[in-house]
């Protein structure tokens, strides 16, 4: 990711920018931050390490650590699939990749269950258990990496891969020193994208974990059960940790990217 | 990004839908015909009563008192709708699923203190909390007892997000407990009866679509939820134990509305025999006498929240996330089963 200078623009562009941004996400994220320490620290931290908050961000976190993973390989394979092969139906399958973004989340939820569910035509049910969570969020982070990786891999100078073979390089090794390290930048910020959504996730899980206290329940359907209860603040509590989760995967992400962009 | 634009576009047909299906059922509602004096009322309520509302709103404008009176409504879950005119939504006439869901509005002064003082309580439809079960009854569940034995399947909502769920765990209660007098047993009871639950879904419609779609041996439902489903053609069958809750939904005007005279006419009619039928059709059980044609059974033992001690104390005592004896039930059950 190459980033442009402040030069190019006018100040009243950056002016709107800022503007925007600040009404749109800084001020109403701030808000939620203030509104967490409305009864103190000490009412903070009880409120996420009650028993069901502290499972619901554990299984949240500990899922959407997993699904990312998944994400990271599987949407390059996907990627790279639609980059470099030809198929018939491919223009149809590039096209459908975004689908679990446009899909209403919820209606996410009903699709799985119909096919995961206890009434499966295939067999498979994984309905209100843990593997249904991740199911859920495997199918909503889906377009992440592919999307990142996908404009990299188009881009991607096929004359350094023939050079390498020329060279005598096995095709693995062409992967792994000369392909790899161009798409690493893109593949890590899709991951955290994906990660980072996943924990935000609400709609397509709350169908097929079932909400099982403690077992299932994910940590954006905790905080509605908080708001339910009038608790107002202890939801303002669970969401900032998950703010700041977020942005810490964020930053490390970003981190190792500029590692990895330097060494590529 | 082309792939991007197609998605952006998408989502943008799907808000402009969304748009005009809103407006249209906005128009719909509105058939007044034209005269001066035109007044727009704002109905919030809970989801459940939305078909029989259209039919009531229908019948209310051919009322002279209705004559001029156009309506938007919202409908949605009950705590979400009464947080939604706490924070500022505008509403001339409210209905809840749950007595709490009132009594917010009181504390934040949109409601007035004696919204429950006419001769129903401030309750608008009643319902009783019944079993629903597979065509046929297969497992031959019929009393609170049954549920908890082994192997069998009980589908209820978490009762943490859905505040209407509650209803489902007292009426079990209530029972087990004589009315709330020996407590230690309701909750035996609770416990028990909760380690057979494999799935709490959110709300109490998530849960009807759990079992018929498939899950569970046992629903715990409202019996006009189980009349709305068999109404749809949905698979199920209900027995309404001997002993069992009462469930009162209640409506109020708000302090702040702009048409005064017009909500109180409007919720005057919601009382009238021919509005109460509407209800009724829909199945809930008439507050006013005079509805005639439907069959209600009378369980031998009917309780209410009141025989409980009330929401108020209900809601703290049992549901306060932290420290509520349901709350702690639920932790050790999930505790216990995470081995």
């Amino acid at each position: 990711m190459r980033r442009s200078r402040v030069a190019g623009g006018t100040a009243a562009g950056l002016g709107i920018a800022v503007l925007y941004l600040s009404l749109i996400v800084l001020i109403p994220l701030a808000a939620v931050v203030w509104r967490s320490a409305d009864e103190g620290p000490g009412y903070f931290w009880r409120s996420v390490t009650t028993p069901d908050a502290w499972a619901a961000l554990t299984l949240t976190i500990g899922a959407s650590a997993l699904v990312a993973l998944v994400n990271l390989v599987m949407g390059t394979v996907i990627a790279w699939v639609l980059v470099r092969d030809r198929f018939p139906g491919r223009a149809v399958l590039d096209t459908i990749i975004d689908l679990p973004f446009a899909l209403p989340t919820i209606v996410a939820g009903l699709v799985l269950l119909a096919l995961y569910g206890p009434q499966s035509p295939l067999g498979i049910n994984l309905a209100y258990s843990r593997a249904g969570v991740v199911l859920a969020l495997m199918f909503v982070t889906l377009p992440f990496v592919v999307r990142t990786v996908q404009p990299v891999l188009l881009e991607l100078d096929t004359e350094m891969e023939q050079a390498a073979a020329s060279l005598g390089a096995k095709p693995f090794q062409t992967f792994r020193r000369i392909i790899l390290p161009n798409l690493i930048p893109a593949m890590l910020s899709g991951t955290a994208l994906a990660f980072t959504r996943a924990i935000a996730e609400f709609g397509s899980t709350v169908l097929i974990s079932g909400n099982l206290p403690f077992k299932t329940q994910v940590a954006a359907v905790n905080i509605f059960s908080q708001i339910e209860g009038d608790n107002t603040t202890g939801a303002a509590a669970i969401s900032t940790v998950l703010l700041v989760v977020a942005l810490v995967a964020l930053i490390a992400l970003d981190v190792l990217q500029r590692w990895g962009s330097r060494r590529g | 990004m082309r792939v991007r634009g197609l998605g952006a576009i998408a989502a943008a047909v799907m808000a402009t839908t969304t748009l005009v299906t809103a407006c249209g059922g906005d128009s719909d509602a509105g058939g007044g015909d034209g005269g001066g004096g035109k007044v727009r009322l704002a109905l919030v309520a809970y989801s459940t009563p939305q078909a029989a509302f259209e039919d009531i709103i229908k019948a209310f404008q051919k009322t002279p008192e209705g004559k001029n009176i156009t309506f938007t409504q919202s409908f949605g879950a009950s705590g979400d709708q009464s947080r939604a005119v706490a924070n500022g939504l505008k509403a001339d006439i409210v209905e809840f699923s749950l007595e709490t869901d009132i009594t917010r509005l009181v504390k934040a002064g949109i409601v007035a203190e004696d919204w429950n003082s006419g001769p129903t309580g401030g309750i608008l439809t009643k319902s009783v909390v019944v079993i629903g079960t597979r065509k046929g009854n297969p497992k031959g569940l019929k009393t609170w007892d049954d549920l908890v034995k082994p192997e069998v399947e009980v589908i209820t909502p978490n009762p943490f997000t859905s505040g209407a769920a509650r209803w489902n765990l007292l009426a079990g209660y209530g029972y087990k407990s004589s009315k709330g007098a020996d407590q230690a047993a309701g909750l035996t009871y609770l416990d028990a009866l909760l380690k057979n639950v494999p799935v709490q879904d959110d709300s109490g419609r998530k849960a009807l679509q759990t079992f018929t779609g498939g899950k569970g041996d046992a629903l715990l439902t409202y019996e006009n939820e189980a009349i709305f489903a068999q109404q749809n053609g949905q698979e199920l069958d209900y027995v309404i134990p001997d002993s069992t809750l009462l469930i009162e939904n209640p409506v109020a005007v708000t302090k702040n509305s702009a048409h005064p005279a017009e909500a109180a006419a409007f919720l005057k009619y919601l009382y009238s025999v021919e509005a109460q039928t509407i209800f009724a059709k829909n199945g809930y059980r008439p507050v006013v006498d005079g509805v005639t044609g439907f069959d209600w059974p009378a369980p031998p033992q009917l309780f209410t929240i009141r025989d409980l001690g009330g929401w108020d104390k209900i809601t703290t005592e049992f549901f306060d996330a932290k420290t509520g004896k349901v709350a702690e039930i639920e932790r050790k059950l999930g505790v216990a089963t995470e081995k």
